[in-house]
């Protein structure tokens, strides 16, 4: 039976029937607008974001579909811009660590890292060989903490879920460590210019050395658990196909690069804290799609493992902190029982001892020290690709400009072209493949 | 850190940096940079000249040393020396790096054999940024030199060789040609310094806002932009600026 058409509401019209008066609610305004349509085809827009649990946080995406195949992807981010390079002209340069540890909140020391090392190339200094060693000892356990992350996030969006409780299981152990090396297990500002906040705590080698006997095991059960299976290697192959050329038209670097073939790692091609006298692989797919830069992860995970050990062979004793009194930060730090504080001993010094030592923390700390006016720019491999610093100063006490060139912002431009003209799922798959972090992409 | 005032700081004038032609960024008074209130230190009374500018003015002169002899001559030989010497106003080595200062009208000019010269090879455009020089000090604040500086950070992947080009625009006039027909990752970093500080790129495919709000006023990274203070469409709430947040009285 027809519905009665009811000008006065076109969208619920009305019948009598035995039970009374029914309504029949139709298509709403979507009818007129697909209707005004001059392919008449099924074009739906989908609006995914920018709080779904598979766009990694606060992204957004606008697909136009055709059935289930997607016409146009279109991203839309800023939704966790919180302005921290604005921030960190309104601080002196020591604070710029614990503003630029909280952008890509994965790959918090990559962040300080780079950061540092590019506010050591302006004022001209070299760090201690201990310091660079212990940088990137905890570098690389944050990259296996971060690809864990990738990993995890990966199975978990392609519906693996113990995909995703194992690797935030396994990636628990490397906080663990980084908690008990800098005191905390996320945004550490544990990286300082000019070395590191303190030294590694009695016992945290032999914690480490524990950690590499049983990570070998859990990458095993990973790929058992994952690699072989045919539900997983059907979700990912040829999801997310982009081609070298494609990768450096669009700049991306990192996983998502070297999945075209190319051995593309700043620590090989442009080494930086002695990553050339390490003995180390940079693993390469050629298979340009999803699968491809799963593998290249979880190989980068193993070569993670083999950096650490070396460079847990190599520490010497000796300082962490660059010898100038005038930009070494003067407090002494510790770990005690309630957190990390000011060691009593500097404490005593500064308070009972010496005056000129009180005036110098008092100036250091509060004032900060000067860097010569000019401009560098620091690349590091993060895991997400080419994190670069571009400072400026003007030479005074704080930056007069921190740019982040961060991977995630970079390679989340790759969405459109790896999703346009496949299936809405792939879409899922092609960016969990680039692993984007919303906090580096809006910083 | 330097307790006197007026020290030069170390290496500044290797680098290029005159501070000769102070006065420049401007004074400090007293030890702690207080105002406002009684400076006890007893230092209220020293009055002391800010190093400040942080754009070197000079060129450095050939050869620059490294592999920056090498891309120079490619780069003159692939573009020819009359539009070299119109399109690159100076170039500065500092700090192991070297920068080309290039007049906007020949940006595209030098970026194209920059990319496809076989000498050249500049295949990624790692970055795109916006610095704003705005009373930095120094003789670059003089009346008419352009405030607003777009750098680009390119990288030769076939060389392992990275330059920068800066280009210099004035508020009033911020445009500046857009690179995205050569290098299709400059659109989101375009965005961003359009967002961020306003210049314009002419022939951007969609040159809109990308981390602030579509219908946002003004460009939060520009120099006379405060840090907080803005009101915020949310319940009305209103951040006050730093330095007004806590009133110790």
């Amino acid at each position: 039976m027809s519905t009665t058409y009811n000008p006065s509401d076109p969208y619920a019209g009305s019948r009598e029937t035995t039970e009374g008066r029914v309504y029949t609610v139709t298509g709403g305004d979507w009818d007129l607008t697909l209707g005004a349509d001059p392919h008449g085809e099924e074009r739906l827009v989908v609006n995914m974001g920018p709080q779904h649990p598979s766009t990694h946080g606060v992204l957004r995406l606008v697909l136009d579909l055709e059935g289930e195949t997607v016409t146009k992807a279109r991203v839309v981010i800023g939704y966790l811009h919180t302005g921290i390079e604005k921030n960190t002209e309104y601080r002196n340069w020591v604070q710029g660590t614990t503003f630029v540890t909280r952008m890509d909140y994965l790959a918090p020391l990559f962040n300080e890292a780079g950061y540092c090392m590019a506010v050591e190339k302006l004022l001209g200094i070299d760090i201690p060989q201990r310091a660079a060693t212990i940088r990137v000892l905890v570098m690389e356990l944050n990259r296996i903490a971060s690809h864990l992350v990738a990993l995890a996030t990966f199975g978990m969006e392609m519906g693996a879920l113990t995909g995703m409780t194992n690797g935030f299981r396994e990636r628990e152990m490397v906080l663990d460590l980084l908690e008990e090396i800098t005191g905390l297990r996320m945004n550490h500002a544990y990286i300082r210019p000019g070395g590191l906040a303190q030294d590694l705590p009695e016992g945290s080698v032999e914690h480490i050395r524990e950690f590499l006997e049983v990570m070998p095991k859990r990458v095993a059960d990973f790929h058992r658990l994952l690699t072989g299976q045919p539900i997983w290697q059907n979700r990912l192959k040829d999801a997310g196909y982009l081609d070298l050329t494609g990768c450096v038209a669009l700049g991306i670097t990192g996983p998502v690069l070297r999945a075209t073939g190319l051995a593309w790692d700043l620590r090989k091609v442009e080494p930086y804290l002695g990553y050339d006298s390490y003995d180390f692989e940079v693993p390469t797919a050629d298979t340009c799609d999803a699968w491809g830069r799963y593998l290249v992860r979880m190989a980068e995970v193993n070569e993670s493992l083999k950096l650490i050990e070396q460079a847990l062979d190599r520490l010497e004793p000796g300082p962490v902190m660059v010898e100038d009194k005038k930009i070494a930060w003067p407090a002494q730090l510790s770990l005690g029982p309630d957190g990390m504080g000011n060691s009593l001993d500097h404490v005593r010094h500064i308070m009972g001892q010496s005056m000129e030592a009180l005036i110098h923390h008092f100036k250091l700390v509060t004032e900060g020290f000067r860097v010569p006016a000019g401009q560098v720019y620091v690349p590091i491999e993060s895991p997400r690709g080419e994190l670069g610093y571009h400072v400026v100063s003007d030479g005074s006490t704080r930056p007069w400009r921190v740019h982040v060139r961060d991977p995630s912002f970079v390679n989340l431009q790759a969405t459109a072209a790896m999703s346009e003209g496949g299936m809405i799922a792939d879409v899922i798959a092609a960016i969990a493949s680039i692993d984007p972090v919303m906090g580096g992409v809006d910083r | 850190m330097s307790n006197d005032g007026g020290e030069v700081v170390p290496g500044r004038e290797e680098a290029g940096y005159d501070d000769s032609t102070a006065p420049s960024g401007g004074f400090r008074k007293g030890a702690f940079g207080v105002s406002g209130s009684g400076d006890t230190s007893g230092f209220g009374g020293l009055v002391r000249v800010e190093p400040g500018g942080a754009v070197a003015l000079h060129s450095t002169e050939r050869p620059y040393g490294g592999y920056f002899d090498e891309v120079t001559d490619a780069l003159i030989e692939a573009v020819g020396e009359a539009t070299y010497a119109a399109a690159v106003q100076r170039v500065l080595v500092d700090r192991g790096e070297i920068t080309y200062f290039v007049a906007r009208e020949h940006l595209l000019t030098l970026v194209q054999p920059l990319r496809d010269d076989e000498a050249l090879r500049f295949e990624l455009c790692s970055s795109v940024s916006g610095v704003d020089y705005l009373d930095s000090g120094g003789p670059a604040v003089a009346p008419g030199r352009p405030r607003l500086h777009a750098v680009y950070h390119l990288t030769s992947m076939t060389y392992r060789r990275r330059i920068r080009l800066e280009v210099a625009v004035s508020a009033e006039d911020p445009h500046v040609p857009s690179v995205t027909g050569i290098y299709p990752t400059a659109d989101w970093h375009e965005r961003e310094t359009w967002d961020m500080f306003g210049i314009v790129f002419d022939g951007h495919p969609a040159l809109t806002r990308i981390l602030m709000p579509d219908d946002w006023d003004g460009h939060p990274q520009r120099k006379d932009y405060p840090l907080g203070g803005i009101p915020v469409e949310y319940h009305d709430a209103t951040i006050p600026p730093p330095d007004t947040r806590r009133a110790y009285r």
